[in-house]
């Protein structure tokens, strides 16, 4: 028997667009017609990758196409992708909630899904009655739940109100009782969904925890599908890298994980003078090019450890004169993080063009904004040059770059939930022992 | 990075024989029509039962009456039909009490009619749980017949008691007779003939919804063809084979036959009821295995 727990095939999944309705029927006489003859399907052959962003000319579009691979036995995979990418489709697929439309999985042992927690909860009945209804619908035994019924409780802390119907749970409650059921089934594969994103920080650290668990002590197969970087770098090894309903890559999942970052990649990391909007205007200095830098050249898309080099290419149009750069950094909601501009006692270097009168003709000036500095969270850079450091008279380019910062699994060998905070540097922490 | 030990030995995997027998499982587009997988149904059992309890309990929780409620419904219909088609129509009930006569038919035809309705809305009012989570859908709709017979059960004795006392008053049109064995046959006939119509109708509604408005009016209708409110002897002999293509009559009249004593009774008709549910029941059962699969792609 070979270690293979998981086997994917050439695995595709077409759906049609739009509604279903009125052409419903002749396509599926169509259908029909074509197989009483022997034919193919008609309406297989067409279709197209699924880019959600591009319109496409078919009706119908392949939300996976040929995706191959092996999941080994015991091996914990992470699926990543951006939105769209097909993972939500792979894994309902997976779980037979849908059949493929192309390929075969081929699977070594029980396989369980979690979509959804609390899937067929009942509001009318009591905790302990839909711990039995909703293990029963994840494939458990009625003995298996007797068995773990305690430990199931006991997990959920909700102890207390188990005779009470669910409905009057509040939906921490409600939640975590649900957790509590799948977390305690015990398939040989176990899918996973973002269900992870539950409940308070506690509860979502016990349930990551049990995860760890069941992958390391039970040594069971487990795909993660997560959006969260910080999840998947803890509990997975390797990962898939899935776009358009195809395998980018697979492998392990730093590499993966850097790969992921550079999907989001655009050249929207530069903005060259014709495309920066000024609402402020000093005719003597002009923008060029706004780019910021990682390092594989311009991005909008960069790694926690990555340095990210602010660049400003501007002109001094006619008359001679000082230059003050600037910038802003602000955050999703608009709101100015931080502030900086080449001064001297400001800038960690000394830069020999301060405070000079600088002649007409064109410039670079960078600033870098160190790794380990920024959270995983989106950003937009404001770009400003002014004639000096009054920022009366300048040239503005407001929000001129959005980028987004990634979780890269650096910082994440201890906390793997939710980091709030507009910012994450790396601090000094330092204990000494009081006399 | 935190080593995790990812290469453990699994735990050890009975491998099931089967086409591809390497594999426990294999997940294909399209599997072989008679392919039933009713074994999985069996291994679900668990599940089929807690079904029942849900069904059960969550329809009269927070009412006052609670399960009487299972007899103030056949007991209303009842009262209904003795004015309507008694008193001011003044159909024939064969000489019988008009409530035993009703009665009788209510009960069959509730039961048939009610699990019918119910199985034939199966994917379209359990479309999120058969979402996020596969189990064998065939488990929601045999749920359903049995807690219907439950119910059936409960309105069976309300009958038997309304039948028990016209008997010990001597009332001498009632003739019970030994047919009443028969009463678990054609229970289990209902049953099944309403699983397999339900089956076909919820498979063919997850893609076109007409056929959910359609099957709500013709079952009222097809009451109106099945003896339930008259008998069959009212019937025109000319006309009568038009009432017993209907599978449901039958059924209806061999009950009523074996508790009261009258209407009539023929292995023929009971054996075209029997084979007639054979077939739906099977045909049923592959479309709508068939559409399991990919239900949620178009429901």
């Amino acid at each position: 028997m070979s270690n293979i727990a998981i086997r994917v095939e050439n695995l595709g999944k077409q759906y049609r667009l739009g509604e279903i309705g009125t052409g419903t029927l002749s396509h599926d006489l169509n259908r029909w017609w074509a197989r009483m003859r022997g034919k193919e399907d008609p309406f297989a052959k067409i279709g197209e990758a699924n880019d959600r962003t591009t319109k496409g000319n078919s009706e119908y579009v392949w939300a996976l196409k040929d995706v191959n691979f092996d999941v080994k036995a015991g091996e914990v995979l992470g699926i990543i992708g951006r939105n769209g990418a097909g993972k939500s489709t792979l894994l309902k697929i997976l779980s037979k909630v849908t059949a493929p439309t192309t390929g075969r999985i081929k699977v070594n042992g029980r396989i369980a899904s979690l979509l959804e927690v609390g899937t067929g909860f009942h509001p009318e009945l009591t905790g302990r009655e839909n711990i039995y209804l909703n293990g029963a619908i994840l494939g458990m035994s009625k003995s298996e739940i007797n068995r773990k019924f305690d430990e199931i409780v006991d997990f959920s802390g909700v102890e207390r109100y188990i005779d009470t119907p669910v409905k009057r749970y509040s939906s921490g409650m409600y939640v975590r009782l649900a957790f509590a059921v799948s977390a305690f089934l015990e398939p040989e594969i176990l899918i996973v969904d973002e269900v992870l994103a539950v409940g308070d920080a506690e509860f979502q650290k016990k349930c990551l925890g049990r995860m760890k668990d069941v992958s390391t002590n039970d040594g069971r197969t487990i795909l993660f599908v997560s959006h969260n970087m910080a999840a998947v770098s803890t509990l997975c090894s390797t990962s898939v890298l899935m776009q358009h309903g195809t395998v980018l890559d697979h492998g392990d999942t730093k590499n993966i994980i850097e790969q992921y970052i550079s999907i989001g990649r655009t050249s929207n990391g530069e903005v060259w003078e014709d495309d920066i909007k000024c609402t402020l205007t000093n005719p003597n200095l002009k923008f060029k090019k706004v780019s910021l830098m990682g390092k594989n050249g311009p991005s909008n898309s960069f790694g926690l450890d990555e340095d990210i080099v602010c660049q400003i290419d501007y002109e001094v149009v006619s008359d001679s004169t000082t230059v003050v750069p600037s910038i802003h950094l602000l955050n999703n909601y608009g709101e100015c993080i931080l502030a900086s501009f080449n001064a001297t006692s400001v800038s960690l270097i000394p830069d020999p063009y301060f405070d000079k009168v600088l002649p007409k003709g064109q410039y670079r000036v960078q600033c870098t904004i160190p790794r380990y500095f920024l959270n995983d969270t989106q950003y937009t850079i404001s770009a400003f040059i002014a004639n000096d450091i009054s920022f009366h008279n300048m040239t503005s380019a407001e929000e001129v770059i959005s980028f987004e910062v990634n979780e890269t699994g650096a910082m994440r060998q201890e906390h793997i939930g939710t980091w709030i905070g507009q910012i994450r540097p790396r601090l000094e922490w330092k204990t000494t022992k009081e006399l | 990075m935190q080593h995790i030990e990812v290469l453990r030995q699994p735990k050890p995997i009975v491998v099931s024989p089967s086409n591809n027998n390497e594999w426990t499982e294999v997940i294909e587009p399209r599997t072989n029509l008679l392919d039933l997988r009713l074994g999985d149904v069996w291994r679900y059992r668990d599940l089929v039962m807690m079904f029942v309890r849900r069904d059960f309990i969550s329809t009269y929780k927070q009412t006052v009456l609670g399960p009487i409620w299972f007899f103030i419904q056949p007991l209303l219909t009842t009262l209904t039909f003795i004015i309507i088609f008694g008193q001011v129509a003044k159909l024939s009930t064969d000489g019988l009490p008009q409530i035993v006569f009703y009665l009788a038919g209510v009960t069959v035809w509730n039961y048939f009619s009610q699990t019918l309705t119910a199985i034939s809305t199966v994917f379209v009012t359990n479309a999120a749980i058969f979402g996020k989570v596969y189990f064998p859908r065939l488990t929601m709709p045999v749920s359903i017949v049995l807690a219907n017979i439950v119910r059936f059960l409960i309105q069976f004795g309300l009958f038997l008691g309304v039948w028990l006392y016209y008997i010990l008053r001597g009332d001498s049109t009632i003739n019970p007779n030994w047919l009443i064995v028969l009463t678990p046959v054609l229970l289990a006939m209902m049953g099944l003939m309403s699983l397999g119509l339900g089956m076909i109708f919820s498979s063919l509604t997850t893609k076109y919804r007409d056929l959910s408005m359609l099957l709500t009016f013709g079952v009222q209708l097809l009451m109106y063809a099945t003896p339930v409110i008259y008998p069959l002897s009212s019937i025109p002999e000319e006309y009568r084979w038009l009432v017993l293509a209907n599978p449901m009559s039958s059924i209806v009249e061999t009950f009523r036959y074996a508790f009261l004593g009258s209407g009539s009774f023929n292995w023929v008709y009971l054996g075209y009821s029997a084979l007639f549910t054979v077939v739906i029941l099977l045909a049923g059962t592959i479309i709508f295995n068939k559409v399991e699969k990919s239900f949620t792609d178009t429901v």
